[in-house]
């Protein structure tokens, strides 16, 4: 049981709170919250949200965690930690006082990411609390409702969360309006000035198709309906606003998972180590620190690789080897000034694309793996001929890579409305049982024929669902 | 910092309270229900659930509940961490299963971990599954609703009632007890010297009679019998009497969980039709010809006997593959009019495995001129058609209300 008092916390918190600013993290107002497993349970299921509008998925959420825990096949994590101004955290009440030690100075390393990185910029922190709740009281607005109901709002919701990762990715760049996409067409169709005029062929003008819905091809696949299903009911339309708006609160956290949970070991192994603590406690920090970051041989820990790549980055600009030097330069900032840089303005891709370098990735034996067979079978691994390759498949998989991207073509494809969607596709295939349910949804959604466009075992082809059910077309 | 950081201490009352998620499960769990239901057709054709115990877990595929979004399928590389000597064609791990490197980082990149079966009790599922079934046309006539239970229970004393319940132990009890009263009440006085030695008489009173008291407990409940009637003979091939034994053993399951008060008569017949008991209708076969007349005669035989339609609703099935003696189909036609006449409902399945029936007679052409409105024939062909073929003789709004 609990080996400490709420005042040893307070004491705790405002030690590591010095070393906080010490160190030069900049965090929101924190915000700790005590609580049991199930509760802890519960808030895991709702994504850490202390109101969030209801729906039988969390119902599910909930029961698997549970039964995953009481199984004993997954523990619950140390803490949870929310984006939010004030950033609110859960501590587990049954914890050691070492792990809630360990948790607080972790979860300040979260703050500090939250409040600094540029992704999480468009997520409204200090709104965050807020609009869930307004969300939850919305939804149940309409579940309540006698002329929708629970089966209504649930036919939507079900639908919605299937296509809500449809969305765009890099929230930090702006989506243009209709207005501006007009705009930007009809300038990009102009003739260019040409100095030589007189001596060329006239150029020929191409109109710009500015009546085509979308203009450009649209990623938002709720939003888009949304817009352009004029048969959708008002409710409809805000439950679709709700789900993106969610999504979107979220999409930050899977674009810098790697760089989050390294950023925040980084730093809660320096504040604890700064800490000074008694022998047991600090023999007990070592334990617990290594189960974090350690890596799981044939997985991937984020954490481990986050990690890792963070203290690289320092050591690199602190002190680098000869060999570095000769290839690098001198580093022309000092250690501390380079991770602050790179918090702030990259996330997975970039960050693993900059700073994961040949060597360390070669110690710790990163490969890269795909199906053969029934076979998950090494591919390359990190060696000199290796690497590149292995890094390239890592950048695919990580942040919102591993979510297929899928853009609104032609929402009039044929003249008969049907919409017309097409995969980016990057030589991985869609798994088409997943792919013909969520058009089944997508179908549900807008109304009429919907049809997508990808690559399916190297052939050009169309998945097609309408009222009469799918079907796969090949094109030529 | 600016601000101080706030701790909210735990609260046992709180957390008491708030069960955020119950709802959401409840709603959850509703809809594994259905998503069972839905697939109960494909559970019976693939779990051979005859003769199981009713404790048994059976694994049940859920389809309604997985959470579709688009992911990639299996082409698609993955990253994982070595234990320092990983080389190129190691394998690492199998398709499908939870492979390396899919750590809780990539919501939404592959199908993942999700539940796709749960686990389920054959009770449960045998429960869920006649949610909406039932017996039908049961109570359609008043006159079949007599006692379906007539017991007589002592049930304390009273002081009046019939000569043949008077309780003599009780009622000398009675008197003793009076008598002793008596005494102690005269107790005040010495007793008189003169009457001491003579023996008073004390005689029985109308207040120290007891009598028995017995109570009648009837239950009204309307009586039905289910005779299950299966072709055993020859032409009955393994598969037809796997597939007419689940037939029956559904029916069987259903009737014992949902009634109480309903017999259920077992007959076999190949040429000749005997009772025989549960277990070995279940679990014995037989050979020789077929002769279909003769199961119904032994369904008649057995109804006029101790089944006596004005007083028992009286449910008949048959399963057979239709492959009779052509000499006996007139006989057989004219038995089935019979029982139709004194059944509540006769249904007729014919067990015809794939193809089959092109080669074999059938008997559903011949009973195709029975008119009655309570008989119904089926077609089995495959493990798929049971339920179906089940559900369409008992489902609860199937029969129209002919009277």
């Amino acid at each position: 049981m609990a080996n400490y008092e709420l005042q040893d916390l307070i004491d705790w918190d405002a030690r590591i709170r010095d070393k906080v600013a010490e160190f030069g993290l900049d965090c929101y107002p924190q915000e700790f919250e005590i609580c049991d497993h199930t509760g802890m349970l519960g808030y895991m299921a709702y994504s850490g949200m202390p109101s969030h509008y209801p729906h039988w998925s969390y119902g599910k959420s909930y029961e698997k965690l549970k039964t995953l825990y009481d199984h004993g096949v997954s523990g619950l994590p140390y803490e949870m930690v929310i984006n939010a101004n004030p950033a609110i955290a859960y501590l587990m009440r049954d914890n050691t006082l070492l792990l809630q030690i360990l948790t607080m100075a972790h979860v300040y390393g979260h703050n500090d990411f939250f409040k600094n990185n540029f992704t999480y910029r468009t997520t409204r922190a200090e709104l965050t609390i807020e609009t869930f709740k307004a969300h939850a009281i919305r939804v149940r607005r309409y579940t309540e409702d006698p002329s929708i109901g629970v089966d209504l709002v649930e036919r939507v919701l079900d639908a919605a969360h299937a296509l809500s990762w449809q969305c765009r990715r890099n929230l930090a760049i702006r989506k243009l309006s209709r207005e501006e996409q007009v705009t930007r067409a009809i300038e990009a169709a102009q003739p260019k000035n040409d100095p030589f005029k007189r001596i060329h062929r006239p150029q020929e003008f191409h109109e710009p198709e500015v009546q085509r819905v979308p203009l450009e091809p649209d990623e938002d696949l709720l939003l888009f309906i949304r817009d352009y299903n004029p048969f959708l009911v008002e409710w409809e339309k805000d439950l679709l606003t709700i789900v993106d708006e969610e999504a979107k609160y979220f999409i930050p956290m899977m674009e810098t998972k790697i760089m989050n949970e390294g950023w925040a070991s980084y730093w809660h192994k320096k504040i604890v180590e700064s800490l000074a603590l008694e022998q047991g406690l600090h023999l007990e920090f070592i334990v617990r620190h290594n189960q974090v970051i350690r890596p799981i041989p044939g997985q991937l820990n984020p954490y481990h690789l986050g990690f890792r790549i963070w203290e690289d980055l320092y050591r690199r600009y602190t002190d680098p080897t000869p060999e570095e030097i000769k290839r690098d330069g001198a580093p022309s900032k000092s250690g501390l000034e380079k991770i602050f840089e790179a918090r702030e303005v990259e996330r997975d891709t970039s960050f693993i694309r900059r700073y994961l370098t040949e060597e360390l990735m070669r110690d710790m034996d990163l490969f890269d793996y795909q199906a053969r067979g029934s076979d998950l079978v090494v591919d390359k691994v990190s060696d000199p001929d290796g690497w590149r390759e292995v890094k390239e498949t890592l950048i695919r998989i990580v942040g919102t890579n591993g979510i297929p991207v899928i853009k609104v073509e032609d929402a009039d494809f044929g003249h008969n409305h049907t919409l017309y969607l097409k995969h980016s596709h990057d030589g991985r295939d869609l798994h088409l049982e997943y792919a013909e349910k969520t058009l089944s949804y997508l179908q549900r959604l807008w109304g009429r024929e919907c049809v997508l466009e990808t690559t399916l075992q190297g052939k050009r082809s169309q998945l097609c669902y309408n009222e009469r059910g799918f079907s796969i077309r090949a094109l030529k | 910092m600016p601000t101080d950081t706030i701790f909210r201490e735990y609260r046992p009352s709180d957390a008491e309270r708030s069960d955020r998620s119950a709802g959401d499960r409840l709603r959850h769990r509703q809809k594994v229900r259905e998503s069972i239901r839905e697939n109960i057709a494909d559970i019976i054709a693939e779990e051979s659930i005859i003769g199981k115990d009713r404790d048994r877990v059976i694994k049940v595929p859920l389809r309604g509940i997985k959470e579709y979004r688009f992911v990639f399928g299996e082409n698609a590389p993955g990253v994982g961490q070595g234990d320092g000597n990983a080389h190129p064609g190691q394998v690492v791990g199998k398709v499908g299963k939870d492979g390396p490197g899919q750590g809780e980082d990539k919501a939404g990149d592959r199908p993942g971990v999700d539940y796709y079966e749960t686990d389920v009790t054959l009770e449960e599922l045998i429960e869920i599954m006649f949610e909406d079934l039932e017996l039908p046309n049961l109570e359609r006539r008043a006159l079949r609703e007599i006692e379906a239970e007539r017991s007589s229970k002592r049930k304390g004393y009273r002081h009046v009632g019939i000569r043949v319940r008077l309780d003599k132990r009780r009622t000398a009890k009675q008197r003793v007890m009076r008598k002793l009263a008596s005494v102690k009440e005269a107790g005040a006085e010495p007793p008189d010297p003169v009457q001491a030695w003579q023996p008073r008489r004390f005689p029985f009173h109308q207040d120290d009679l007891r009598y028995r008291h017995v109570e009648v407990e009837t239950r009204e409940e309307s009586n039905a019998v289910v005779i299950c009637i299966m072709d055993t003979s020859g032409s009955m091939d393994t598969m037809k009497k796997y597939l007419a034994r689940s037939f029956f053993f559904l029916l069987y399951q259903f009737i014992s969980t949902r009634y109480r008060n309903v017999e259920i008569v077992f007959v076999a017949h190949h040429t000749e039709a005997r009772e025989v008991t549960e277990e070995e209708f279940f679990h014995k076969g037989e050979s020789g010809g077929t002769f279909i007349s003769s199961g119904y005669q032994k369904a008649l035989e057995i109804i006029a006997e101790r089944y006596h339609p004005s007083l028992w609703n009286v449910y008949a099935f048959h399963c057979s593959d239709g492959d009779n003696f052509d000499s006996d189909n007139p006989a057989a036609l004219r038995a089935a009019e019979d029982l139709a006449e004194v059944c509540n409902l006769f249904g007729y399945g014919e067990i015809k495995p794939l193809g089959s029936r092109y080669y074999e007679s059938s008997m559903l052409n011949i009973f195709r001129r029975l008119e009655a409105p309570n008989f119904h024939t089926v077609l089995i062909e495959r493990k798929e058609d049971i339920w179906p073929s089940f559900k369409a003789f008992l489902a609860k709004d199937r029969i129209k209300e002919t009277a």
